[in-house]
């Protein structure tokens, strides 16, 4: 086998050395009771080539976006990837590399979360963020256990209009410890109806994405003010990165914490993972933050570095009591995202984050056009929430389309509205015939 | 430092990325505009990103100098303990990258996803037949994912009982993220001391258990790199207190094909794909997770679950008893395909002749290296082996010294001072696809440090001197954070 280098000859010399006759005999220490008898009953080995043709298999009966003209965001996003990223991430001093604990021999990874982090931190408007979560759920969840844990209060209260995936995984964290979660309703307008927050007291957080779930963008100013005199923290979550490439970010708001997903930046969307938890906060809170951090230092012959630090707030330091169980986080993701950035710029971010708004916008008004009933009045980005006609879905899958998410297995009173998502990568005549088969 | 065990090689400064560039630079293909501007409420505009304007170019020679700096399994030997830094197949790099997957949206129908649901489907059963366990959940992304996975498992199989459990034990061998895993589930974590014997007695056990504990985690093999063998009847005292066994599979590289946890006492455990099945540790993830349990846990795994009905693959939402999701969608995908990948590329004998090899580098390094560096536990190991840095301590030259040296030679470091239990531990674990030269370059290298201790302490002190840092000041980083430039 190629990845398994000894010969027999060389086996049967290392065995010698330990006082060993057979393979077998290493296992001795496991009571023979404990054992396996017979073989593992799983298929293989398949050559290299057979390995292909097995893989091409499978990924020739899914609908690509080759095949399909697909409309459809809700947190996971085609973007263009430049090949470049493609192409550099592909080196292995990066991807096959560990956690840099040993800073001297890993300055490549150091530096560049480091940059990362910064980057972040600009996109987002914050002051600092992490080295990255797994994914934008488990970031949201992630954000309110460091809410509670800086206000030591049990509750939170979590807009509707979070990504429904991301409000269940929230659950999933947050009720075996006992807290409570209440959810924030929305309004007609498609926006989260701060109002009910004075329904609730000793709250730690609000929770509220913009652009929200509906591709809406909330009034994160209003928000900011419901929850200023009650020491209770405002998270702003997102899963569409690049719409602070126009719009205010949740910095600009005063955002306590900002956690989303990263995924729009230069990682494809594989059926929803490895995607990129984007996490960042006010300084203040830095020691509460979950996650690995990079630091700025010098080294004994006063050279700029860069390690892992403040490891007292982690599990490997203070075990039951870290801010996070989180090891083994995105990293390559972080760096896949940071070379994006580096890549699209700072002038390039914004022409790009236009281009998603018109072109999403275009498709909204010919559909609005068309005497399609939009559910939501008010700006949004690159996705929107439209009432097709009955059957629309289903007949223009048959001819190759994808136009929209059902919004009812999420939102049942949402029957019949789908949630439509125009990105750069949709071309003008792809949106003109959705317009006409409507 | 002799002439063959020196690195050298031609490395470059490069500065942060926006200390470069210029504005109006840029490194993306700008796709045509085929849409008139739109109108926007002003108000609601930012200023964008302050983010540098790069070349293409700028970005490539960036990272290309970055990634020079960094230390990888393709540049050598990295026998960093508990973390198998094993090859990973290139080829697994490729397949993982086709379009019909790379492309494929997550909320699709389930009929426009056959491939990627048969893909996972395979996968659950080839972890199910490797562990022995009944049910699998590819959900979690990381190892620690997987633990709170279990976890919470445990809480809601024992919330289902009608008894909500306090505690759990956890051995003092154990890694950090089992007890910070436990306790996000509200359990507080009960230390259970290993015997003399570096490994977990019945007797201790029994002495805790009791009908407020939610059951054990327990590391198998351990990481002193020892199987724990009494598990089964350790098991046993948990199960008749009401209580579950949790295995953290960290260290299955050591038994695959060998044992099957499932058919021992366990009742849940996780895999890190990304150390026994191969897929890239990418500088720290992303990895996967995933959780396997018993026939009389599946119904408590987390949400959506996998089903084939007739020649069709289904994502199944609607199970009640299911502790909810873990991951926005379905995991860290990608990362899935290449641990299918290779566990087809190996096979049944294949996974068994990796634990083997793999076990048998241990016991060899163990048994070249007993003379030169203490061995706190000296019993037969399995795929890693923990020594100590007691034989050099009187020059005063630390395991961290030690570690640093080794980087002037063109190793990296095993992984230093845990588990806590053994003063300046050094955990070795040398992945079965090092060859034998490289397994004796590495006790060559050790041999001549632990020389260099007694003759010339100050050059192991000092090290590393071939790095592109000497060490850094971690200390400094750590009381006045500078976390963003």
């Amino acid at each position: 086998m190629r990845y398994l280098p000894h010969t027999l000859d060389e086996v049967a010399e290392m065995l010698s050395v330990v006082g060993l006759k057979h393979l077998e005999d290493l296992f001795k220490p496991i009571p023979a009771s404990l054992r396996s008898k017979k073989g593992l009953a799983i298929p293989g080995p398949l050559t290299e080539w057979e390995l292909e043709e097995r893989i091409a298999e499978i990924a020739d009966i899914m609908a690509s976006t080759e095949k399909m003209k697909i409309f459809l965001g809700a947190g996971s996003y085609r973007h263009y990837i430049p090949e470049s990223v493609r192409y550099l991430l592909s080196r292995s001093e990066f991807s096959t590399s560990y956690t840099p604990y040993q800073p001297e021999i890993s300055q490549g990874t150091l530096q560049a979360i480091f940059e990362y982090q910064t980057l972040v931190s600009r996109l987002l408007g914050m002051d600092m963020a992490n080295a990255s979560i797994y994914d934008g759920a488990t970031s949201l969840s992630e954000a309110v256990l460091m809410a509670i844990r800086i206000t030591r209060k049990r509750k939170v209260a979590v807009s509707r209009l979070i990504h429904p995936n991301y409000r269940r995984v929230l659950e999933t964290y947050l009720t075996p410890a006992g807290y409570d979660i209440v959810e924030l309703p929305y309004l007609e307008t498609g926006r989260t109806d701060i109002s009910s927050l004075n329904d609730f007291e000793d709250i730690a957080a609000v929770a509220v994405q913009s652009p929200n779930f509906m591709g809406m963008i909330e009034d994160l100013k209003m928000v900011r003010e419901k929850t200023k005199d009650r020491n209770t923290l405002l998270i702003c979550a997102f899963s569409e990165p690049l719409a602070y490439g126009l719009l205010k970010p949740p910095g600009a708001f005063g955002a306590d914490i900002a956690c989303g997903e990263g995924q729009s930046f230069g990682i494809s969307q594989s059926f929803g993972g490895p995607a990129l938890g984007m996490f960042a906060f006010k300084k203040d809170y830095v020691r509460n933050a979950p996650g690995r951090l990079v630091g700025q230092t010098t080294d004994l012959d006063g050279n700029r570095g860069y390690v892992l630090t403040l490891a007292t707030r982690e599990q490997h330091i203070r075990r039951e009591k870290a801010t996070s169980n989180i090891c083994t986080n995105q990293g390559l993701c972080a760096l896949a995202s940071a070379m994006y950035m580096a890549s699209i710029g700072g002038t390039g971010i914004k022409e790009l984050a236009r281009l998603n708004y018109d072109k999403a916008a275009y498709l909204k008004e010919g559909l609005r056009k068309k005497g399609l009933k939009l559910k939501f009045d008010g700006p949004t980005f690159n996705e929107f929430v439209v009432e097709y006609p009955k059957g629309a879905y289903q007949n223009l899958m048959k001819k190759g389309m994808v136009i929209g998410l059902p919004l009812e297995p999420f939102y049942p009173e949402l029957a019949g509205q789908y949630l439509v998502c125009v990105t750069e990568t949709i071309k003008k005549e792809d949106m003109d015939n959705l317009i006409k088969e409507m | 430092m002799s002439q063959e065990l020196r690195t050298n090689g031609i490395v470059q400064d490069e500065p942060l990325l926006w200390e470069k560039g210029r504005k109006g630079r840029d490194g993306y293909s700008m796709p045509l505009r085929d849409v008139e501007k739109a109108s926007i409420d002003e108000s609601l505009l930012g200023d964008g990103p302050d983010f540098p304007d790069l070349s293409e170019v700028d970005v490539v020679r960036h990272y290309t100098r970055l990634s020079q700096w960094n230390f990888g399994v393709d540049t050598g030997m990295y026998p960093l303990g508990s973390c198998t830094m094993k090859y990973n197949p290139k080829i697994n790099e490729k397949l993982s990258s086709y379009i019909g997957l790379t492309r494929s949206h997550p909320l699709l129908p389930a009929h426009l996803s056959q491939g990627t649901l048969r893909l996972l489907y395979e996968l659950e059963s080839y972890l199910c037949e490797i562990t022995g366990m009944d049910a699998v959940s590819l959900q979690p992304a990381a190892g620690a994912h997987g633990e709170l996975a279990g976890m919470l498992i445990f809480h809601a199989y024992h919330k289902s009982k009608g008894k909500k459990r306090n505690k759990i034990l956890i051995p003092d061998t154990a890694h950090g993220t089992n007890p910070a895993s436990a306790s996000l589930c509200g359990f507080q974590a009960v230390v259970v001391k290993s015997s003399e014997k570096g490994i977990l007695s019945h007797e201790t056990v029994a002495e805790l258990m009791d009908e407020d504990t939610a059951g054990i985690m327990v590391t198998n093999p351990n990481t002193l790199g020892l199987f724990e063998k009494n598990i089964r009847k350790i098991a046993d005292i948990v199960h008749e207190k009401g209580g579950l066994v949790y295995a953290d599979g960290a260290n299955m590289n050591a038994v695959m094909g060998i044992v099957q946890m499932g058919k021992i006492g366990v009742d849940v455990m996780h895999l890190n794909l990304h150390k026994t099945f191969s897929t890239p540790h990418g500088g720290g993830g992303p990895g996967a997770g995933p959780v396997c349990v018993k026939k009389e846990l599946e119904k408590f795994l987390p949400v959506p679950r996998i089903r084939k009905v007739k020649d069709a693959y289904a994502l199944v939402e609607n199970i009640p008893e299911s502790i909810g999701k873990l991951h926005t969608f379905y995991g860290n995908f990608s990362v899935l395909v290449r641990a299918y990948c290779y566990i087809l590329s190996m096979g049944p004998e294949g996974l068994k002749a990796v634990s083997q090899h793999a076990v048998l580098n241990a016991n060899y390094i163990k048994e070249k290296l007993k003379d030169h560096f203490h061995i706190p536990y000296d019993r037969p190991c399995m795929h890693e082996c923990v020594f100590t840095d007691k034989f050099q301590e009187k020059h005063h030259v630390s395991t961290l010294d030690i570690a640093k040296r080794m980087i002037d030679y063109g190793i990296h470091p095993p992984t230093i001072y845990f588990p806590l239990v053994v003063h300046g531990a050094m955990m070795i674990e040398p992945p079965e696809t090092e060859s034998k030269e490289e397994i004796d370059r590495l006790i060559a290298v050790l041999k001549i440090i632990a020389k260099e201790a007694e003759d010339n302490p100050e050059i192991v002190r000092n090290a590393p001197q071939f790095a592109r840092m000497r060490r850094l000041d971690e200390v400094t980083a750590a009381r006045k954070p500078v976390l963003i430039g």
